[in-house]
């Protein structure tokens, strides 16, 4: 008897998951965010349609604000596995000069993220977009379902989600509204990592420590990516060795001291460390119930 | 996330290499909030060490806040999710919680146990390998434990822990342990339940939750985490024959054509002899595809491409299966339906049935009977509603390959979805096949509907009028039959009230009862159709899914649905029969458009406004429309025929 192993079964259910939204609608789209989650996510769609190429699209809602190494490798992806990627930008957003400096994380991410994912589904016409979010990341996300259906103004409403039963999902929709899909739903960060180190999947280096230039602003180290980071008096970039335990905009994003350098390394300071990766993320501070509120909104 | 082997710090690599081989085990618990559920959780996440110190001050504070343990940690506050629920301080919806050892990685499936949320707990059962039920030691065996050992004996779960919790409150007395053991035990063999490990715990105090407690000399069985690190869940599926629903074809290019879906069942090897279903065809596996290279062999749970040697004609829905023990192939089932929907379940409504990978039409009986989930009772029923459990026969319009459902969950359970507003409403699983469907062999006539129809110089079809009491259906029907008589056309008019008083006599005005009054016209009507009539149906048949079913059981084109069109404050002010006044006196119950809903048709063939015309115009329209379609050509032109 062969055991398959947890991993295994993880990725046995996300690739089920990836046919499954192939098979049952019209214009899916994968939404890619360049993270390490999206990493194995990519991944696992490399496999799912092997030795076709996964039949849809990646999609990038670029904020503008992303680090430039996010940027490089998100292109660099692109070409190397031979898949379309479409990137937009909210260009209302950017004319505005929308930016997490001058109207916080709060406004930036309803705008860049937020309304600019909601016009490029539109623009395109996708009626499911595959995201990489986990259960575990957050108390919100851990009741929604693998499909999660929203309405044609693409609202999550937690009260009219479909019951999921075995691995029967129920992909129909009528004209106008669309699925948000999870195939990650049931990986854990350190599913992911591990994941990640088993099959050698590439991610982007800030996820390595390095020496980078960081400020500390509100007890959190802030990377100085580019030089429309204004300093407040008294502020100086110093070269620190950090890493990122998440990868979003970089003016949002807490980098941690580290000497973490290879995938072990990494996954040994995750393991013995005592802080949650989205501590690392200004966004989830803003209210308690922000995450939930987002998702009602439209957020992935 | 301090995970306790030391070899996290002392040597990372080998930690990873023993983690490669961790398993993955799905449980479900099962009990109310008061039975300390979510603390139960709770405290394996914290046990675990799988809550960080960010979201550790997080509870603290919030046990300060709104904890029920006096200000110490609450650990139930680490699972109750949505801010609706902290409020109301209930668990509303499944979650799904993770945690994992240095053995195994966990699944938890939390589901709320009050019983108007049936559905919730069937679906966190549905892929558990294991369920938690816990107990209350100062209540014992109650409704709600019955209910939930049900559920799962029902879903097919075969192990089953019975966490007696708050044993400090009981002053950790084995006699009560004992008492409720045994209790249990003797229900639980009446259902079937046969792997029971009772533990006694306090979730709060920890008592036997990860280590023995030494508040219970009397325990000698495994600790909780115990229990859940080394339970073997005989991976029996892969001792079965050979499943694989087709999903998804991959056709990259023309000489690759690959069958890809997960294995439900058994083992396949390169150069097996396989059968695809429902088309019987057989072949042998020529390559096992994968990303990382050709397999040898794949296993139950493993998703997999598959290429044949022979062209074979297999689609997504299809089942390839071991040639020597194939799965049965069969349209009509009996089926225990779990309803998960407000709206009822409707016998002879169509539903969209999806098992495995395929979607079919299908509709279900009335219940033969309903189950009491507290008492276990057969109780007499003519639907089913939101929450209720029945079994039923299912008819479907294809036949599929099936497994029974103690057989194979995946082969064997099926969800049920509206066709209007594709809600996942209910889930099924199938017991087996009635052999009616190769019984009755419907007679093939050489005398057919397009003889008969030609005989008469017609071509047979339906109108089928819809629209509002009062609306004007009767007349406007009425002048047709009498223009279609006069061109010597053999018709007949099937009108809601006259078949009230016949054939439907027996039937009320309930949703249950609108949809069956329906059913019986339109299977009267194919009737008449086959026999070569143009059937005029003048019925309100308020419902879409019902006109839909009335037009999927006739040919393209014999189905024409004529919408008459009257505004509900006309029909009202018309009123022939005097029903509106009566149903705005509450004299009449489910009285359509007043206290019953009208479904107007989407794309109906002939869309009738009898505020802009007279009823006679009407009439001429339909007339129209009839000649257009073809449908009403002289006599001499079908002597061809």
């Amino acid at each position: 008897m062969t055991r398959l192993t947890h991993l295994q079964r993880l990725e046995a259910e996300s690739i089920h998951i990836l046919r499954e939204v192939v098979a049952e609608c019209e214009r899916p789209v994968m939404l890619y965010s360049i993270g390490k989650d999206s990493a194995v996510m990519l991944h696992l769609a490399m496999k799912a349609f092997y030795p076709a190429k996964p039949p849809f699209p990646l999609l990038h809602v670029d904020t503008t604000w992303k680090f430039r190494d996010m940027i490089a490798f998100r292109d660099k992806m692109a070409q190397e596995l031979g898949l379309q990627l479409l990137v937009h930008i909210n260009q209302d957003g950017l004319d505005r000069g929308i930016g997490p400096f001058t109207h916080g994380s709060a406004v930036h991410t309803d705008v860049m993220k937020t309304q600019g994912l909601k016009q490029a589904l539109d623009k395109y016409g996708f009626d499911a977009a595959f995201g990489g979010a986990r259960r575990d990341e957050e108390k919100s996300r851990a009741k929604e379902r693998v499909f999660s259906f929203r309405s044609a103004q693409h609202r999550w409403d937690p009260k009219r989600q479909r019951p999921e039963l075995w691995s029967q999902y129920n992909a129909r929709k009528n004209k106008g509204e669309s699925l948000r899909v999870f195939p990650l739903s049931n990986w854990t960060e350190l599913d992911i990592w591990q994941y990640i180190y088993l099959e050698n999947i590439p991610i982007v280096p800030l996820y390595f420590a390095a020496m980078r230039p960081v400020v500390r602003r509100d007890g959190t180290l802030i990377m100085v990516d580019d030089d429309r980071m204004p300093l407040k008096p008294g502020e100086r970039p110093e070269m620190r060795s950090v890493r990122f335990r998440t990868l979003g905009c970089y003016p949002l994003t807490g980098a941690i001291e580290s000497e973490a350098a290879t995938l072990p390394a990494i996954i040994q300071e995750m393991l013995l460390t005592t802080s949650s990766e989205r501590q690392g993320r200004v966004i989830d501070h803003d209210s308690a119930a922000s995450m939930e509120k987002k998702k009602q909104e439209g957020y992935f | 996330m301090a995970h306790k082997s030391d070899l996290i710090a002392t040597d990372i690599q080998a930690y990873l290499k023993s983690h490669e081989h961790k398993s993955l085990l799905r449980f479900i618990t099962c009990g109310s909030v008061d039975d300390g559920k979510s603390t139960l959780i709770g405290r394996l996440l914290y046990e675990s060490k799988m809550i960080f110190e960010d979201q550790l001050s997080t509870l603290e504070a919030d046990s300060k806040k709104v904890g029920t343990q006096g200000g110490e940690l609450d650990f139930a506050l680490l699972v109750d999710g949505l801010a609706a629920e902290r409020e109301q301080g209930i668990t509303i919806d499944v979650a799904y919680r993770f945690f994992s050892t240095d053995r195994r990685k966990f699944i938890v499936a939390d589901t709320p146990g009050h019983e108007q949320y049936t559905r919730n707990m069937v679906t966190g059962a549905s892929t558990a390998d294991v369920a938690v039920i816990l107990i209350d030691a100062r209540k014992g065996v109650l409704t709600q434990t019955r209910r939930h050992s049900y559920i799962v004996s029902l879903i097919g779960i075969k192990h089953v822990v019975l966490a007696i919790n708050k044993m400090d409150l009981v002053g950790y007395s084995q006699q009560i342990f004992d008492t409720i053991v045994t209790e249990y035990r003797e229900f639980a063999s009446q259902i079937g339940l046969e792997n029971i490990v009772p533990v006694p715990l306090s979730a709060l105090r920890g008592d036997n939750m990860l280590e023995r407690s030494s508040a219970t000399p009397w325990y000698q069985g495994p600790t909780l985490m115990e229990y859940l690190e080394s339970v073997e869940i005989e991976d029996d599926l892969q001792h079965r024959p050979f499943r694989l629903p087709v999903q998804w074809v991959n056709r990259p290019n023309q000489d690759f054509r690959g069958f890809a879906g997960t294995i439900a069942s058994g083992v396949i090897r390169k150069g097996d002899t396989i059968r695809a279903l429902p088309s019987g065809r057989t072949s042998k596996v020529a390559r096992i595809v994968t990303h990382n290279g050709d397999l040898e062999q794949a296993v139950a749970g493993q998703s997999i491409t598959l290429t044949l040697t022979d062209e074979v004609d297999i689609s997504r829905g299809d089942v390839i299966a071991a040639a020597a023990s194939p799965p049965a192939v069969a349209d009509q089932f009996q089926a225990t339906i779990i309803w998960m929907h407000e709206e009822a379940m409707l016998p002879g409504r169509p539903y969209l049935i999806k098992l495995g990978s395929r979607t079919v039409t299908g509709s279900i009986t009335a219940p033969k009977y309903k189950v009491n989930v507290n008492t276990l009772e057969h109780l007499a029923a003519k639907q089913l509603e939101l929450n209720e459990i029945g079994v039923c026969n299912l008819s479907l319009d294809r036949a599929v390959a099936f497994d029974p459902y103690t057989d194979n969950r995946e082969t064997g359970g099926f969800i049920l979805i509206d066709k209007i507003s594709n809600d996942t409403v209910g889930a099924g699983l199938l017991s087996f096949a009635l052999r009616r469907a190769e019984n009755i062999h419907w007679q093939a006539l050489d005398v057919n509907k397009h003889a008969r129809a030609g005989l008469k110089g017609q071509r047979a079809c339906v109108l089928w009028f819809t629209g509002l009491s009062g609306a004007g259906k009767s007349t406007i029907a009425n002048l047709v039959e009498k223009r279609l008589h006069s061109l010597g056309r053999h018709t007949y008019t099937l009108d809601g009230d006259n078949v009230r008083h016949g054939l439907n006599k027996d039937l009320g005005f309930t949703d249950a009862d609108r949809v069956e009054n329906i059913r019986r016209v339109a299977e009267v009507s194919k009737l008449m159709v086959d026999a070569g009539l143009i059937v005029l149906v003048s019925f309100i048949s308020p419902f879409r899914s019902e006109r839909r079913l009335a037009r999927e059981l006739m040919q393209p084109g014999e189905f024409l649905e004529v919408f008459v069109d009257t505004p509900l404050e006309e029909a009202e002010k018309r009123d022939p029969k005097g029903l509106y006044k009566k149903a705005r006196r509450g004299e009449l119950q489910n009285f359509t458009g007043i206290d019953s809903p009208y479904e107007a048709p989407e794309k109906p063939e002939i869309h009738l406004r009898t505020a802009l015309s007279s009823p006679e115009a009407a009439a001429e329209d339909i007339m129209n429309k009839l000649r257009d379609a073809g449908m009403l050509y002289p006599a001499d032109e079908l002597s061809g025929l």
